[in-house]
């Protein structure tokens, strides 16, 4: 009989480090071409965005500050009148098709009712004007994205009147002619995709999929779903804020990222959504697993999907090998934690210790269920999951376990690096391509490359520096 | 409000935090929300810090809110003590803590019961101050802390001796400054006493009185402590930035000045004289061949109040550019600023609005600016060059090597900075003239030159999007996997395919 391992939880409630969740504009705002991010704040999230995240508005930016000063926090000035100002300015200057406001932790304090005044100007502007909440106070680095995508979903259509404008574009887009054969613009064509992959599509239940992921990502999971016969009928965010997909209760709807989990709770609660619980697409068993779990949704038998797992595997043989029996400690920063960890003990790893910032058992269920499966395949020992953890404890404990690999925040690398530590910055993860069966030997050689690096290093040795030859 | 895209400041905390780390084993306690703390990562990652930045964020978050924060920072403060026995610790709030208005200084009275390490509320207002004003006022509320428990002035050391007020981390060239003023100290015959805060121990700062003068290289972060230490002890300081052969000159004829003062004769002209015409290459350089093209260049100033005021004159006086106009962010010196430049330049720009700035660099179209990081870029569309002179502080402002903008060896990176910056321009003149380096339509194909492939029109734009460093070894690589495979087309899926086969 299998006995499965199962995870251990504890909260440390310490003092630990990770990105403001505002991050998430410098990000989205690429990914939603016609869009404003406005965040209101202080000097503290200006600063953190032009310089930490090296986020630097030099040309034409679609975001900025609006930077409370003395007179908005003590509420002498009036929040709408400033906000109206500040968004018919940035209308007059960029005309963008949506403005959405970031809150922060400072507009909780002063309980500046962001969500109240937004409906106002909104029709005073013509412009909509979508309200996120991405403080520190609740949320960490990447679930700033999630406070946006929930807010966003609540924009979707519920009904196909968006049709008559796909068919227009569609044909604008013959008339185009050889010009749009040689317009290699940004604008991604579904159609086309769907045109040229020659599989047998299915009818099925309308699929939505929500997280914000660079246009080569979209393709390639849309591609793979397309090879199951499933037509993906949108995607949240997408890249203009007129393309938000229809959704409604006859829609199932499937994160591609572990930190959006007030999305996902906002598309089957509020908008009655079927939502998928699934493992996250990040490693080739973990992609086949959200393939099967989005088949198995709409009823659909999965084909080849062990044969394609299977055949990943192989290429990475090389990759696997290079880190098979080496530790690794995570941290905890961006909430891909479980999944990264699930994979790279699949990889024949041994994880010391995931710290995350926040665990949402519900919306991670199936993932938790991966990993404890993952663990009794591989032999591993029951996983410890820290959430909220306390950096300098950790730090401790990193030198009581002597890990191979710590992936970490950039405040510790250098630190550790001076203490002979292996490292890798965590928000590397956030941004490389690491999802679906083609970029997991991407997401490996990030893992590798500190391992490699410092092998060679080695190699060269500190000794000789200084020694005569 | 204010719509911001951009500042030359940080905010108040950061100047705190830069002081508070500065010093040997004093211990920073942030209290702010999660995120708020990325003082830790600047620090980290740009100084190359080998150890742990020594700040500790005592995070606020909803629950906090809602009890109150007093028994987590004490706590916070209490563990620190216990963990790192620090000499100090400071605890900040940031903009977004400091409107919860609680009473910090009581948590401050609280902690010190239960600590060890002395304890400190910075006292900053985080609306009113940018980064360089905290920075100040920082400085000197914790030598004032240690000072009034000195009981009696100390005595003068018997050599003529300095202290070298603000110099601290994440400075601009600060730590290579820092060399060459101690290298012009040697020369002159004057001990350095103390250079604080970097590195600098708060319990030496009592030993800060013993030294005859203070200065002050950087305007923006040491004058509230030099000014203090003038009042309380009748030492005299001087804030002359040595930026330059002209100003170095006079910085060193203050120097003897205040030695005369106090009753020390020296006559620093012969060093003066020697180190101007031989040591520094910057007056024969601006006289060189090279530099003939220099005349009649038109540049514009811009940055930090010290720096853009020292680079307009040097540019003016030592490099015959003339100098269209000259700028600062440092509102708050906007006065001293005007007075510094006005003979040198025609129009003087007081202002951190950074389209401000950009606007007055196209009206003017200059040789080249001298700047921060931002006109670099808003040189870059305008394809001017600039030469970065100022914070706010980038990557760039690094060097592994030994770049001090001070002292002698200073004006010889200057003038490397000046040339190097025309110079790109000129030669971009020149290469119009001789229509670039290369002529510029591709003869050749690409190294593949596989013309027998097609790609369709996805997989075109697909490769179109990979970034152009890379685009043509993933356009090779798919070539080769399709080749292999025996497929003419190249669709989506051969790509993919051909990056997980190859990794391409």
């Amino acid at each position: 009989m299998e006995t499965l391992v199962q995870p251990t939880f504890e909260c440390e409630t310490g003092n630990y480090h990770t990105f403001c969740p505002i991050s998430c504009v410098a990000w989205l705002y690429q990914k939603i071409e016609d869009s404003f991010f406005l965040v209101v704040g202080t000097k503290t999230c200006g600063y953190f965005l032009q310089n930490a995240l090296g986020v630097m508005i030099f040309a034409e930016p679609r975001y900025a500050m609006a930077e409370l000063e003395e007179g908005d926090v003590s509420a002498k000035l009036n929040a709408y009148d400033e906000l109206r100002r500040l968004c018919l300015q940035i209308k007059k200057d960029r005309n963008p098709s949506v403005i959405v406001w970031i809150g922060t932790c400072t507009t909780e304090i002063i309980k500046m009712d962001l969500e109240g005044i937004a409906p106002q100007l909104e029709a005073e502007l013509g412009i909509p004007i979508v309200v996120a909440r991405a403080n520190g106070l609740d949320y960490a680095f990447t679930q700033g994205e999630d406070t946006v995508l929930a807010a966003m979903a609540r924009r979707c259509p519920s009904e196909e009147k968006v049709t008559k404008i796909e068919a227009k574009a569609a044909l604008e887009e013959k008339k185009g002619g050889l010009k749009s054969l040689f317009a290699f613009t940004k604008k991604e064509t579904k159609e086309e995709i769907q045109q040229e992959i020659e599989a047998p599509s299915v009818s099925h239940a309308p699929l939505v999929i929500f997280g914000s992921l660079i246009d080569p990502v979209v393709n390639q999971l849309t591609l793979e779903l397309k090879k199951q016969g499933i037509t993906v009928t949108g995607w949240l965010p997408a890249a203009r804020f007129g393309e938000l997909p229809v959704i409604n209760p006859s829609t199932y709807v499937v994160g591609v990222n572990p930190f959006l989990s007030r999305t996902a709770s906002a598309l089957a609660r509020q908008l009655r959504c079927k939502l998928i619980t699934a493992p996250f697409p990040i490693g080739p068993d973990g992609t086949r697993a959200w393939i099967e779990a989005i088949c198995k949704a709409l009823a659909i038998e999965p084909k080849g999907l062990e044969e394609r797992e299977q055949k990943v595997w192989e290429n990475l043989q090389q990759d696997v090998d290079a880190i098979k029996g080496k530790s690794v400690f995570m941290m905890g920063d961006n909430l891909l934690e479980i999944s990264l960890a699930r994979f790279l003990i699949r990889c024949g790893m041994k994880v010391q210790e995931v710290g995350i910032p926040y665990m949402d058992k519900r919306y991670q269920a199936a993932e938790l269920e991966l990993l404890e499966k993952t663990c009794t395949l591989m032999g591993h020992p029951a996983v410890r999951i820290v959430e909220k953890p306390d950096n300098y404890l950790q730090i401790q404990r990193i030198g009581e376990l002597h890990p191979d690999l710590v992936i970490t925040g950039m405040a510790h690398a250098n630190p550790l690096e001076a203490r002979g530590i292996n490292t890798k910055w965590s928000v590397e993860f956030t941004f490389a391509q690491i999802h679906g069966f083609t970029n997991a030997h991407d997401l490996l050689k990030l893992v590798r490359k500190p391992l490699d690096r410092n092998n060679s290093l080695k190699s060269m040795g500190w000794e000789k520096l200084v020694q005569e030859v | 409000m204010k719509l911001a895209y951009w500042m030359y400041s940080g905010p108040a905390h950061i100047g705190t935090l830069r002081i508070a780390t500065s010093f040997k084993n004093v211990h920073a306690i942030m209290h702010a929300p999660l995120g708020d703390d990325y003082f830790n990562v600047m620090r980290s990652m740009l100084e190359r810090e080998r150890e742990f930045t020594p700040v500790t964020t005592s995070v606020v978050d909803r629950h906090v809110l809602g009890r109150g924060s007093q028994d987590k920072v004490i706590n916070n403060i209490t563990r620190k003590d216990k963990e790192e026995h620090p000499d100090l610790i400071v605890l900040t709030p940031t903009c977004t803590s400091s409107i919860l208005q609680e009473d910090l200084a009581n948590f401050v009275a609280r902690a010190q019961m239960e600590s060890e390490a002395d304890v400190l509320l910075a006292d900053v207002n985080h609306y009113r101050y940018n980064e360089m004003q905290a920075a100040d006022k920082t400085l000197v509320q914790i030598v004032q802390y240690y000072l009034k428990k000195l009981t009696e002035p100390p005595k003068k050391t018997e050599k003529p001796s300095v202290n070298i007020l603000g110099m601290c981390t994440l400075g601009f060239h600060s730590h290579h400054d820092e060399k060459e003023l101690r290298n012009l100290f040697h020369d002159l015959g004057i001990d350095v006493n103390i250079v604080m805060p970097e590195k600098c121990s708060v319990h030496d700062l009592k030993k800060m009185p013993e030294a005859w003068f203070n200065i002050v290289p950087y305007r923006e972060i040491g004058l509230m402590t030099a000014e203090f230490l003038k009042e309380t002890y009748d030492m005299p300081y001087t804030a002359i930035a040595p930026m330059g052969v002209v100003e170095t000159a006079r910085f060193i004829r203050a120097i003897q000045t205040m030695l005369a003062a106090m009753g020390h004769e020296v006559d620093y002209e012969p060093f003066i004289q020697h180190q101007t015409l031989h040591v520094s290459q910057l007056a024969w350089f601006s006289r060189s061949i090279d530099c003939q093209n220099l005349q009649g260049k038109k540049v514009v100033v811009y940055g930090d109040a010290t720096h853009a005021a020292a680079m307009t004159k040097v540019l003016v006086r030592e490099m015959n550019v003339e100098v269209a106009w000259a700028g600062t962010f440092c509102k708050h010196d906007g006065e001293w600023f005007r007075q510094e430049v006005a003979e040198y330049t025609k129009e003087i720009l007081v202002t951190d609005d950074h389209a401000v700035i950009g606007d007055a660099i196209a009206r003017v179209e200059p040789s080249a600016i001298f700047g921060t990081q931002m006109e670099r870029h808003v040189g870059k569309r305008l394809n001017i060059p600039c030469g970065v002179i100022s914070s706010p502080i980038h990557i760039q402002n690094f060097p592994v090597g030994f770049r001090p903008f001070l002292g002698y060896e200073g004006t010889n990176q200057i003038a490397d900075l000046v040339y190097n910056s025309f110079t790109l321009g000129m030669e971009d003149h020149m290469l119009e003239v001789f229509s670039g380096h290369d002529t510029k339509e591709v003869i050749t194909k690409s190294l593949t030159a596989s013309s027998e492939l097609d790609w369709d029109s996805a997989a075109a734009k697909e490769l179109g999007k990979i970034p152009g460093f890379v685009r043509s070894k993933v356009k090779r690589n798919t070539e080769k996997f399709a080749r292999d495979q025996g497929l003419s087309a190249i669709t989506l899926e051969v790509m993919y395919a051909a990056k997980e086969s190859v990794g391409a």
